[in-house]
């Protein structure tokens, strides 16, 4: 019997039984739509958690506060305020630091903002002329703060798109608008970025960092200090200088008692990915228990198929189907269904994926090879199910099965 | 191209005296056998066979040591009651079972202790099988059930429905090849299973009562059909618990607890 005959025989078989065929295919459509969705979840999810911390620039180092010890309390990482402008001047020396291209202190408070009658609630971030190109950013709308701004503490700001709008400001470059009851003159307006996981890149507002340290924080410390390295080759380089340095600066011998922490982009990258992954296992388990339940389900219908037609069976064996061919015969047609229902649950998936995040926030990423990888596990369901039954149908005993009512 | 209804092999219009041993409590020698027809090696020899089932403890004999040689061309049919053995004769050689001992030569092949899978190939081209039920599938037309042997044996498409066509044809059955079972009469379903049996040119044609479901009418009919299969030259074994129905054969032979015992309706 040729793989022709054996197709269309078991093709037949599938189509003489509509509903049945259809209950079980059903059982394996909706286990392999439920892997490619939440495959794709867990994808979208590391795919938006990736552009987000892209969003902070390139070949970027993140030196943050260590923590501070009070008794016996420990804080968390940023709980001290060891890190100062002048640490962030002296990063930015190009004979000590040569890999450090751009550096770019960051004080933070939130502040509201005032236009008129309209207020708005942002964070206000204080930093240097560095920043846009540290943090990846672009003027859109006037210009950035100058280093001679900076150094004369001017109270100009560069607003978040968002913002602007919030603020109702159509034509915000050299409008005057207050901060904390102190008046600043709007001299730019962001790139917009996008929302990026939790922070909307597009509602700030960024002041020089002096004038923020005056006005608002009255300190000399710093949240965070950025730092860009020329390429991602020089990214070892530069944080072994930054951490030399601010170990100096800081007067610390070992390096464990350092007051400081540097993250690279790379290793929040990792975490934040490794998070995620995390949870895509989770419930792509739990999306392979429910096409594990289908494979059963196609198990139980080709022993219920073979016992239905043992007559059928021995007819054909005793017309010289041989056991091979009996056994292949059945193995086809359980790898067929489970081939229907992986067709039709990618199909399905793939619909999912499109309407699905129209009603929730998150980004589902369906890749081809999540969809091939689906089919071809599919097919060797069916056939996993199948075995036992085809094995059944195989050794029947055509005389047994011929006198069967 | 080659015909649809296949060329019959063998000597197709011997009726001669070809002749039937067994041996058993049979008196007649088995040497007598070969005296009538010297010109043809037999295609049937059972050699001592022996079937023992081991349901409990008590091995229980279906068999026990059949002997029987049969000629091409023959006409033979086997009488028993029910619980005579003669449905393990009629498994053993319609190669669907195997013996516990003794020899079972087919067309000159020792068929005895054959695996399933060559079993299966020398079912599918050397005997054709008519049974009482019928067993045509219920979802296949007249001429697709008449082609099942044809697809074991590979035989391409095309092929395959000219040869169901000629065999339905030589049934009577032209205007039903599209027909299915339920549509037929059982009569007509019976037809069909003979040119099913007919269809892969078999060696043997062995029916297990074919007239059992059947009312007299086409009792008669399936019978007239079988004599002329003979008259053309097939060898038919028919087995039956219905003495006018055996009486058909050209030669007729007794079946009662695992052996022959006697002729019955002697030789024509």
């Amino acid at each position: 019997m040729n793989w022709a005959d054996t197709m269309r025989s078991g093709l037949e078989a599938i189509t003489a039984h509509r509903l049945r065929s259809g209950l079980t295919v059903l059982g394996i459509l909706i286990g392999i739509a439920a892997v490619i969705l939440t495959v794709g979840l867990g994808e979208g999810a590391s795919a938006s958690v990736d552009s987000a911390i892209n969003a902070l620039g390139t070949n970027l180092l993140i030196v943050s506060p260590g923590s501070s010890t009070t008794g016996l309390v420990r804080g968390g990482f940023g709980s001290e305020s060891t890190l100062t402008y002048a640490n962030a001047v002296a990063l930015a020396d190009k004979v000590d630091c040569p890999d450090i291209i751009g550096v770019a202190p960051q004080v933070q408070s939130e502040q509201s903002l005032v236009n008129g009658d309209t207020n708005w609630d942002t964070s206000v971030y204080g930093s240097t002329e560095q920043w846009l190109s540290v943090r990846g950013r672009s003027v859109v709308d006037g210009s950035f703060f100058t280093n001679q701004e900076v150094s004369t503490d001017a109270n100009v700001v560069v607003l978040g798109q968002t913002t602007a709008e919030e603020l109702d400001l159509f034509e915000p470059v050299g409008a005057t608008i207050n901060i904390g009851d102190i008046p600043f003159t709007v001299v730019g307006v962001l790139n917009s970025e996008g929302s990026s996981g939790s922070s909307n890149e597009d509602d700030m507002a960024v002041i020089p960092i002096t004038t923020a340290q005056e006005d608002f924080t009255g300190s000399s410390s710093v949240n965070t200090i950025y730092l860009e390295a020329g390429s991602s080759s020089t990214m070892g380089a530069a944080y072994d200088e930054a951490d030399d340095e601010l170990l100096a600066l800081h007067s610390i011998n070992d390096p464990a008692d350092a007051d400081f922490t540097i993250t690279s982009q790379n290793s929040i990258e990792q975490t934040a990915s490794s998070v995620s992954s995390t949870l895509t296992v989770l419930l792509a388990g739990i999306a392979a228990i429910s096409l594990l339940v289908g494979g059963i389900g196609v198990m139980n219908i080709m022993l219920v198929s073979v016992t239905e037609r043992v007559r059928e069976i021995g007819l054909r064996k005793a017309l010289g189907a041989t056991p091979h061919v009996v056994l292949r015969q059945f193995l086809v047609e359980a790898s067929t269904l489970g081939f229907v229902g992986g067709l039709m649950g990618a199909a399905l998936g793939v619909v999912g994926a499109e309407v699905i995040p129209n009603f929730i926030t998150n980004k589902i990423e369906i890749s081809g090879t999540a969809i091939a990888v689906a089919i071809v596990a599919s097919v060797g369901i069916g056939i996993v199910a199948g075995a036992y039954p085809a094995y059944r149908a195989a050794r029947l005993a055509p005389i047994e099965a011929l006198r069967t009512e | 191209m080659s015909a649809p209804v296949p060329a019959y092999s063998g000597n197709s219009n011997s009726h001669g005296p070809s002749q039937v041993s067994a041996s058993g409590t049979l008196s007649a020698p088995v040497g007598s056998a070969a005296v009538g027809s010297p010109k043809a090696a037999p295609l049937v020899e059972f050699v001592d066979v022996w079937k023992t089932y081991m349901p409990g403890a008590e091995p229980v004999h279906a068999l026990r040591g059949v002997s029987i040689k049969v000629y091409p061309g023959e006409y033979l049919s086997i009488v028993g009651p029910s619980g005579s053995g003669k449905s393990t004769f009629m498994n053993v050689l319609g190669c669907l079972d195997v013996p516990t001992s003794g020899r079972y030569i087919l067309a000159g092949t020792d068929v005895s202790h054959m695996d399933e899978e060559r079993l299966a190939h020398v079912r599918n081209r050397s005997i054709g099988f008519v049974f009482q039920q019928f067993h045509l599938l219920p979802k296949l037309n007249a001429w697709r059930n008449v082609e099942l042997p044809l697809i074991y044996s590979g035989v391409d498409r095309r092929q395959r429905k000219l040869r169901a066509m000629g065999a339905l044809e030589r049934v009577g059955l032209t205007n039903r090849v599209d027909h299915y079972p339920n549509q037929l009469s059982g009569g007509q379903q019976q037809r069909v299973a003979v040119a099913r049996a007919l269809v892969n040119d078999p060696d043997l044609v062995l029916a297990d009562e074919p007239t059992g479901n059947l009312d007299s009418r086409s009792s008669e009919d399936v019978l007239a059909m079988l004599d002329e299969l003979h008259a053309q030259g097939r060898t038919i074994i028919l087995i039956t618990h219905e003495h006018d129905v055996a009486a058909k054969a050209e030669r007729s032979l007794r079946f009662r607890d695992g052996r022959f015992v006697a002729p019955e309706g002697a030789a024509a």
